[in-house]
């Protein structure tokens, strides 16, 4: 993989987005470099869980083009944020690189393993080596929860590294939200308010969707009343989850980040999902960043759109 | 249980003045009539509208003034502006003295003073002005120089024309940024017009105004020969508590709250340029 | 020593909870934090981190300061202040780890220097800590760096935990009288086993790998060379500007004060803030850390070097290494030690 040393060897570009590898073998950041020596600490591995796309919308606005590394979900968030003006893509360089889905370290320490001194996967089952030896776990079982359910294929590339073709996977990303539907109004309150009650407020979810690009978000903003750190365990302040979700329906990619960073895991992204799953239901299937450009359910009317009326008293379909 | 400092004390407002059109000065007092509490020459209090916010103001009237307190707040904000709506008999909510104070009573004394000012900076100035002429055998040769936008933005310009200016082995001097029809006066920047003036760098020296002014005059002295432990300012940051706990106006290793809001020019050198 | 075997715990807890409120850690939702106890709540010492820390009894992340009542033109200011301890409503805080113990010492030095913030001195008042020793330390630990030993936290019982056995130890005159309360449940012994696991610990401690972290460059004099240091831009590069690292750090200690209108009147409440926000530092005509680098930067100083030169060299970070696993993108405190702390960290 030299991709990102000849774009900048050639001076094609003035950085490139990446991972910079951490002190573990689980903990790489997001990282940009501006030179080939810089890029010794580049990595890419089964822990390179972030969603890149995000960080353009400040490295396109810099001089010379950026390189980014994109994974296939991330790819849609990317033609979003293009679509909303938010990404100048002419300044950017987009690398396609495959995915075979990301692992979750939580997950795996949550098998009684601490003190992880290695991670290595081999198809199905990941190897992890703690200071209590070695064991092996089903990859399937501690994967990110993103990835459990994505089938997601790149939608933007100007170049791609793929040296290993991904087999579909035969899921329904919907099911979670099946079950929380097939549940009675008490018992989906009930399940929300506890999930909900752990929220710190830390706004790591707002912070790190991509649809969530606004220069000043309205929980920020003090005239508003409403204090975006003030922690209160009423379900009412919890709204805050349910507003934001209101407030990417359409635009959400199901990038699964807002799940991802949660450090109260928080099914967050079960929120987004159940509109999708509705837009869907009442518009026809539709999927976010597929494109970067064109029509939306919810920013274009068309006379056979679902009644309001039809949407409250739950008959649309 | 033991006081907390963070529960105010009830004011009432027996007193607005408008001095420039976006400046007001309030006089306030306790319910009982009294003052509120005691200070020292550029300490803070913590004023606030319940339901609108609080903010750290400046004491502006001197500690020798026994009878009440004043604000001079200029209109910039949220908190600020219910403020200004504010009328005679209202009430509002203080508390403080917070900060460390001019060394009236240690540094200052028996030295010449040289006060320069820019706009609303002149509030913190007013209380060691006036605390120095209370106590007028104490110091030497005091020389204000004061400047604002246009003549209408001189805060307090009454009292420094009846009061100050006829105050014995005492100079002031005004300047307004730009020439304007009714001022005879001299035009031009702070910075420069100390500079003109040629002013005797044996003198202790305090600065108030915004950042760009300070940082041009400070530059102005030290090429005069002034001593830059000898030159003070006030930092203004923003602050929530007031007593070096909530973190927020930290700079370095100090609380602009408790350690400031008086900073020697020189302590400020060892500071983190983050101000 | 005492001893009460496992599955006796939860007649302990009961046992405390008939005169005081108990506070320990408990999985919900899947995750584990301190909450109250309750008959028939899923407790989990076992848990090495909680996701927040035990800083929330003390230094709640929303607490209410005082009222206001407006009758015409009078204002009245109305004192919500509880004297928990006068109240004899204390209450016992189960389970703290070395270093949550460690840093409610950090907290100490801010909240209880003059002027004592009341709000805090009264939590702290009222509170009886019983603390419990690692003995599963992981690779994100790092309490040793700062001189802590997570095999004998003080508090005023320390307690261990094998597969077994909960072995108690009273270590002041508050932890004796909470003994006497609890005694009869307790056996003598454990010496022996109390002793072979803290061996066997210190070995694990000694083998993580951020166990020799050299912090010798953090220290006042080094406070502008730090803080110029070009390192930060990197290092903060990938900063989401979240509050994750803050809220579940055990001493950030930052807070807001708020105004919240009610039917009653004004509520005025502090609440958890973080340097990291973008409007922490906003003030109506200006702000003075208007990039994420800035903030960033001032969180990493403020513990390693401003906290220190304040608290004669106490460093404002303990090593539990909530933010080494929850930070979002894996930025953390030790990669700034490493980057800043030169070559003897490599």
């Amino acid at each position: 993989m030299n991709a990102q040393k000849q774009l900048l060897e050639s001076g094609e570009v003035a950085r490139v987005i990446g991972w910079k590898k951490g002190d573990f073998c689980f903990d790489p950041s997001p990282a940009s470099f501006e030179t080939v020596e810089e890029l010794k600490d580049f990595v890419y591995d089964y822990f390179c869980g972030a969603n890149l796309s995000k960080y353009l919308i400040q490295m396109s606005k810099k001089e010379g083009k950026t390189a980014v590394f994109l994974k296939p979900c991330d790819t849609y968030s990317f033609n979003q944020l293009v679509k909303e003006h938010r990404i100048n893509r002419e300044n950017v360089y987009v690398i396609a690189i495959e995915c075979l889905a990301k692992l979750d370290i939580e997950k795996i320490k949550a098998n009684n393993v601490s003190f992880v001194t290695g991670v290595e996967v081999v198809d199905k089952e990941v190897k992890v080596t703690s200071i209590d030896g070695e064991i092996t776990l089903n990859k399937p079982d501690v994967v990110l929860t993103k990835c459990a359910t994505c089938n997601k294929t790149h939608q933007v590339k100007d170049e791609e590294i793929i040296l290993h073709e991904r087999p579909i996977k035969d899921v329904n990303r919907f099911e979670e939200v099946e079950k929380l539907e097939a549940m009675t109004e008490e018992e989906r309150f009930a399940f929300w308010r506890e999930q909900l009650s752990k929220c710190i407020r830390c706004n790591a979810c707002r912070n790190v969707c991509p649809a969530c690009s606004c220069v000043k978000c309205v929980f920020d903003n003090p005239a508003s009343s409403i204090s975006a750190k003030a922690n209160d365990d009423k379900f009412e302040e919890q709204l805050f989850h349910i507003i934001r979700a209101f407030h990417v329906a359409g635009r959400c990619t199901d990038c699964g980040e807002c799940s991802r960073v949660c450090p109260q895991n928080i099914p967050l992204h079960l929120l987004n999902r159940k509109f999708i799953k509705d837009i869907d239901g009442m518009y026809g299937e539709y999927q976010a960043g597929e494109t970067s450009d064109g029509k939306t359910p919810l920013t274009s009317y068309t006379e056979g759109d679902v009644e309001p009326k039809d949407v409250f008293n739950g008959e649309a379909k | 249980m033991i006081n907390e400092t963070l529960i105010p004390k009830v004011g009432v407002i027996t007193d607005v003045r408008k001095d420039t059109p976006d400046v007001k000065t309030f006089r306030v007092v306790g319910t009982d009539g009294k003052k509120l509490f005691e200070h020292m020459p550029g300490q803070c209090a913590m004023v606030s509208v319940p339901g609108v916010g609080e903010c750290m103001f400046s004491i502006t009237s001197s500690p020798t003034n026994k009878d009440y307190m004043e604000f001079s707040i200029k209109k910039c904000g949220c908190v600020t502006e219910v403020i200004h709506s504010l009328e005679v008999g209202a009430q509002i909510t203080v508390r403080g003295p917070y900060g460390k104070n001019f060394p009236v009573e240690e540094d200052f004394k028996g030295k010449d003073l040289l006060f320069i000012a820019g706009g609303i900076g002149l509030a913190p100035l007013r209380s060691v002005i006036n605390y120095v002429r209370h106590y007028r055998q104490n110091y030497g040769k005091v020389v204000i120089v004061y400047g604002a936008r246009s003549k209408d933005d001189l805060v307090d310009i009454e009292e420094i024309q009846t009061e100050w200016m006829n105050e014995p082995n005492t100079e002031v001097y005004l300047t307004i940024d730009r020439p304007q029809e009714g001022w005879d006066g001299h035009v031009g920047f702070v910075p420069a017009y100390v500079k003109e003036l040629g002013l005797n760098p044996n003198m202790t020296a305090v600065l108030c105004g915004p950042p760009i002014m300070i940082k041009f005059t400070l530059a102005g002295l030290l090429e005069l020969g002034f001593d830059k432990s000898r030159v003070y300012t006030t930092l203004e940051l923003r602050m929530k508590c007031g007593v070096g706990k909530c973190g927020r106006c930290n700079v370095g290793d100090k609380f602009v709250c408790k350690d400031g809001p008086v900073f020697r020019m020189t302590e400020l050198d060892e500071l983190p340029d983050e101000y | 020593m005492l001893k009460i075997a496992k599955e006796r715990l939860n007649e302990l807890y009961a046992r405390i909870n008939q005169t005081m409120g108990l506070f320990i850690p408990v999985k919900k939702a899947g995750e584990v934090n301190y909450a109250v106890w309750k008959e028939g709540k899923e407790v989990s010492l076992e848990t090495l981190k909680t996701v927040k820390s035990p800083k929330n009894m003390f230094f709640p992340q929303t607490e209410n300061m005082m009222k206001f009542k407006t009758e015409g033109k009078n204002l009245e200011v109305i004192d919500v202040r509880r004297d928990y301890a006068e109240e004899g409503k204390l209450f016992v805080l189960f389970g703290v780890k070395a270093c949550d113990y460690k840093a409610i010492d950090v907290l100490d030095k801010v909240f209880l220097a003059e002027p004592i913030d009341t709000y805090y001195k009264a939590r702290r008042d009222a509170s009886v800590i019983v603390t419990l020793a690692c003995s599963k330390p992981e690779e994100s630990c790092f309490c040793g760096v700062f001189g802590i030993d997570a095999t004998a936290p003080q508090g005023d019982v320390t307690t261990w935990l094998d597969e077994s056995y909960l072995y108690w130890q009273a270590n002041t005159e508050k932890g004796e009288n909470l003994t006497k309360l609890v005694a009869d449940l307790f056996e003598n012994g454990g010496d022996a086993e109390v002793r072979a696991q803290r061996q066997t610990t210190s070995e694990i401690l000694q083998k993580l790998p951020y166990a020799n972290l050299d912090l010798s460059v953090f220290k006042p004099e080094n406070l502008n060379e730090l803080f110029e240091d070009s390192a930060w831009e990197e290092m903060s590069e990938a900063c989401l500007g979240c509050g994750t690292c803050t809220f579940v750090c055990p001493t950030c200690q930052c807070f807001d004060i708020r105004d919240f209108k009610t039917n009653e009147g004004v509520l005025r409440y502090r609440c958890w803030d973080s340097c990291m926000y973008s409007d922490f530092t906003l003030m109506a005509h200006g702000n003075s850390r208007t990039t994420q680098m800035q903030r960033f930067r001032q969180r990493f100083m403020h513990k390693l070097v401003y906290y220190p030169s304040q608290n004669d060299g106490l460093y404002s970070c303990v090593g539990c290494g909530r933010c080494v696993n929850k930070c979002p993108q894996k930025l953390n405190i030790v990669k700034v030690i490493k980057t800043l702390g030169g070559k003897k960290n490599d």
